[in-house]
């Protein structure tokens, strides 16, 4: 008997843009992120929702690509890292503030703190270095010892307020 | 004005790709192909007695299953041969290396015996799971005491299960230590752990059947020795292969292994196919598939006299190195000669078994030996200092190699093949500034205050020299290109730290322009084909040196075509932001662009700068002729850097803990590092350096620890379980530099990757040891583990 699997139209907005996949259930959303889509700036580390790596906005939250299925979302808004740029394409300020701060070295865990401290400066726009750290906690990093990650969210939260007085 | 490259804390020019998700890891690469699977072995120790698919075969999208028999058919009986012993040695006198699938026995858990491929990796899970493996469970050999004990044979034909005995002795140390006033023993234990990258390994490869070639990206650290080893393997010339390193999602070590059973089994599915396949490593296999490191059983004998100084020391040590040894005993050979630090031990002897056991493989992993070589060294001064009632810094101080002394010779062989000959370094200064930095002598009344508030305080201290920059060589390849931008290239690999950048800088800095004009490629066969690796800290060291040399020479070229288009003196010119002119004179020089047009004769323009370097454009000496003998076209060169041997670079760290009377919850209340790496190229990526290594130094003193049951099963083999520390176990690391040129190159650079971790387990363990009153042995240490110990010495202390 050949086993075959049935596949489900899914819609929802990535990055501003809605888009359409067609998937078997148990299709995990950042697969369909990264190989329906063609999105391969969300990262798989553990698989199993400790790392952190593959962290996506889900309708403005920040959640486990890989713990979720691409079914699940249907009709939900998503936000990646490809999507944390700035309006004119340009670095977004978490991501330029992870270049000034030298908050990366592999870069490979890099997009799940990207789109987890986009969401988290929503928040809070003014964090103190504590908050800051406190904000990066469930995400894994082995390169960088965090320390310049929580300089980064500083700078992050420092450019924003920047912006926003220009 | 010149602008300076070299030396500047400048942000890295990859990060702009990087933080905006267009990377290209391996697994962003080659959507489409055939996806991989594998069946690996469930028992720490098993014999195959059948493999049975037949439930595989209905799963649609299944393309092909492989086990070792089809290996074996293969006309090429390379493939199924065991993966190459990477570095032999005369002590290696029992090497064992696994095929690329199990033949016959399996002997660790996660050992690959079924590849299947498929149309995605979905389907290639599907199908493994349907296929029934029988096996013959035989009885495993977990941990160091049962190897030695050898009840049970890890190899058959290794009764002993000892792969390597080493004895390397300078002077004679027992009886130093028989004749020294004082004489102590240790018993020390290091446990498991592992590099755990972010990103496991991963393998893409793509045949192409008309041009017979075939090209192979992979997440490893030495992609030039990977096209060696598949021609090898797969019996293709090696020109027909190329292998390319994309981004790497960091390595520490584990990538640097290679060919691994995947990497050779990808390629050749896709040519026998004739279909691009890939596989990507989830982290489970990751687990229990690629290597670890760390463990080991140690006994030192120390005999010093009444002020601390040492004057025998005598090591013995078992070293856990797993089921196989692809890569040698580099491990063991580290710990034994790097254990001595910046420290004269008298007398020395040290010997060392490495020892199989049914656990995954161990290979280096950042630091390499040396936290465990340093774990038994500044244990044993720690326990000079409690057995004289001295100070500890002063005991070490006591000890140290002077300034004067260098370079130092310890009559030892290192790791590299080479003689253990220190060439700079200065540890009582970095002992003074770490004792400021950390305010050791202001220590003792923060340590009575805290007790007298019922807190337990305590402060730990521990120094390392670290051997960087091993050969053989590194070379690099610099072009100026018509348009005047620079393109370096090494074979060298890059997974994280900073290559394009820092590579850049020296570039820049040697050829007189600006950095931004400067694109560097690394890990691509198809750009630069001879290189080692990257391990050892030998990046900046090798590569950077070879960037350097090769720079010097387009430089030396690029001034001598200058000189003949200026009609000066090529010893009157300068380079200044790209520009060739007469030393202070910035008008009348001409562009590097314009030298490179005209290092290239042309007789066919293919643009309007390339017109001037036409065979009527006047620019040509007449006396000469268009290329002079021993010359070549275009302003490039090729060279290599080889040293003659090691760099090494030190540091000590001394950190303040508060362990928790109640729960015996460890806090780090300071982290100080003084680091020296000889000259910095790029401040800001040295630091980042350290920060990530005293990151996973801290993981491994506390957190990290790889368990397995005494069946041999991985008990943690997951991140949920296996504790890497996240932000909030991380301290803030407070450096401070010493720069002690290497005289042995050019930059006078020393290697900075691993530093960050060595010294971790002997640093926690004085620490922890000061705040509690009792010697601390093993590493690392939980808050139950140390909970335990409490009641030990609690007891003890009741019958004394």
């Amino acid at each position: 008997m050949t086993v075959t699997e049935t596949t489900h139209e899914v819609t929802f907005t990535v990055n501003g843009v809605p888009r359409t996949v067609t998937v078997p259930a148990r299709r995990l959303l950042a697969d369909a992120l990264r190989h329906d889509l063609g999105l391969t700036g969300t990262h798989l580390g553990c698989e199993h929702g400790v790392c952190g790596s593959c962290t996506v906005l889900v309708d403005g939250q920040p959640m486990r690509s890989c713990l979720l299925f691409a079914v699940s979302v249907d009709g939900a808004e998503i936000t990646t890292v490809e999507g944390c740029r700035a309006p004119d394409g340009g670095l977004g300020p978490v991501q330029q503030a992870f270049v000034d701060c030298h908050g990366l070295q592999c870069g490979f865990c890099t997009p799940g703190f990207v789109t987890t401290i986009t969401a988290y400066l929503r928040e809070n726009q003014q964090p103190t270095e504590e908050e800051a750290r406190e904000a990066i906690g469930g995400n894994l990093c082995r390169c960088t010892g965090y320390q310049n990650i929580v300089k980064s969210v500083l700078r992050a939260a420092e450019i924003q307020r920047e912006q926003g007085a220009v | 004005m010149v602008t300076r490259a070299f030396g500047v804390p400048m942000t890295r020019r990859e990060d702009p790709r990087l933080v905006s998700g267009n990377g290209r890891y391996l697994d962003d690469l080659g959507e489409g192909a055939l996806a991989v699977a594998f069946v690996r072995s469930p028992h720490a120790h098993a014999r195959i007695l059948d493999v049975d698919v037949t439930a595989a075969l209905d799963v649609e999208g299944l393309v092909a299953i492989y086990t070792y028999e089809d290996l074996a058919e293969d006309p090429n009986p390379r493939v199924s041969e065991p993966l190459p012993l990477l570095i032999p040695h005369p002590a290696l006198h029992a090497p064992r290396v696994n095929t690329p699938l199990a033949d016959g026995v399996a002997r660790h858990v996660g050992e690959a015996v079924v590849m299947v491929v498929a149309t995605d990796r979905y389907v290639a899970e599907d199908a493994c799971e349907r296929i029934l493996v029988e096996y013959e469970v035989l009885p495993p050999v977990v941990g160091i005491p049962a190897a030695i004990e050898a009840a049970h044979r890890v190899h058959d034909d290794v009764p002993d299960n000892v792969s390597a005995h080493l004895v390397q002795e300078v002077g004679d140390a027992p009886a130093a230590i028989a004749a020294a006033p004082h004489t102590l023993s240790l018993d020390l234990d290091i446990e498991r752990s592992a590099s755990m990258p972010m990103e496991g390994k991963g393998i893409y490869a793509r045949w192409d059947a008309d041009d017979r070639s075939l090209r192979v990206y992979t997440s490893t650290q030495a992609s030039t020795s990977v096209r060696f080893a598949l021609a090898a393997k797969l019996d293709l010339p090696v020109d027909r292969i190329d292998v390319i390193a994309p981004d790497v999602g960091g390595g520490f070590g584990v990538k640097i292994v290679h060919p691994w059973p995947e990497e050779v089994l990808i390629p050749w599915a896709a040519v026998k196919l004739n279909r691009e396949v890939k596989w990507v490593e989830d982290r489970r296999e990751h687990f229990i598939s690629s290597t670890h490191e760390r463990g080991q059983l140690q006994k030192v004998t120390v005999g010093f006299d009444d002020e601390g100084h040492v004057l025998g020391l005598d090591v013995e040590f078992w070293h856990d190195n797993g089921a196989y040894t692809p890569y040698g005993i580099i491990v063991p050979i580290v710990t034994s000669t790097q254990l001595l630090g910046p420290y004269k031990p008298g007398a020395y002897r040290v010997e060392f078994r490495s020892m199989y056991t049914n656990t995954v493989t161990v290979t280096p992993y950042r630091g390499a030996g040396r936290p465990q070589g340093v774990f038994a060294m500044e244990r044993t001064m720690d326990a000079i200092a409690d057995e004289l009632g001295l100070d500890r810094a002063l005991v070490r101080e006591r000890n140290f190699i002077q300034p004067e002394d260098m370079p130092y010779d310890h009559h030892l062989t290192f790791q590299d093949g080479r003689p253990l000959i220190y060439d700079s370094g200065d540890y009582p200064t970095s002992l003074e500034k770490i004792k400021a930095l950390v305010g050791w002598d202001e220590f003792e009344a923060i340590r009575d205050t805290a007790r007298a508030e019922g807190r337990r305080v305590g402060i730990g201290l521990a120094c390392y020299v670290e051997g960087t920059g091993p050969g053989p060589y590194e070379g690099a390849f610099v072009r100026v290109e018509t348009t005047g931008k620079v393109v370096v290239a090494t074979g060298l690999t890059t997974q994280g730290q900073g290559h394009e950048t820092v590579f850049a800088q020296i570039a820049a800095e040697e050829l007189g322009v600006p950095v931004d004009d400067v694109s560097v490629t690394t890990g691509d066969t198809r750009r630069f084909k001879y290189a080692v690796g990257t391990f050892a800290s030998r990046a900046a060291v090798m590569s950077g040196n070879a960037v350097a040399l090769t720079a010097r020479k387009v430089r030396a070229k690029a001034l001598r075509i200058a000189a003949e288009a200026l009609e000066v003196d090529p010893k009157d010119l300068e380079i200044i932001d790209g520009n060739v002119q007469v030393k202070g004179v910035p008008e009348g020089g001409i562009p590097l662009r314009t030298v490179a047009v005209l290092s290239n004769p042309l007789r066919y323009a293919f643009d309007e700068e390339a017109k001037r370097a036409t065979q009527f454009a006047g620019t040509s000496d007449m006396s000469k002729p268009p290329i002079d003998e021993d010359d070549e076209p275009g302003l490039e060169a090729t060279d290599y850097y080889s040293p003659i041997r090691s760099t090494f670079a030190s540091g000590m760290h001394a950190a303040v803990v508060e362990t928790d009377p109640e729960t015996a919850e460890i806090k780090i209340l300071r982290y100080c590092v003084v680091h020296d790496c000889g000259t910095l190229i790029n401040p800001r990526i040295v630091e980042g350096q350290i920060h990530g290594g005293v990151a996973q130094g801290v993981g491994g003193a506390l957190y990290e620890r790889i368990v397995y049951d005494e069946n041999g099963q991985p008990l943690n083999a997951s991140y949920m379980d296996f504790l890497i520390p996240y932000a909030s176990e991380v301290p803030t690391v407070e450096t401070d530099h010493l720069e002690t040129p290497s005289p042995l190159n050019p930059l006078g650079v020393k290697g900075a990757g691993e530093a960050g971790v060595i010294p971790s387990a002997a640093l926690f363990a004085s620490a922890i040891s000061d705040a509690e009153g009792f010697f601390v042995t093993r590493m690392p240490i939980s808050p139950s583990e140390l909970w335990a110990l409490r009641e030990q010495h609690r007891a003890l202390e009741g019958t004394k």
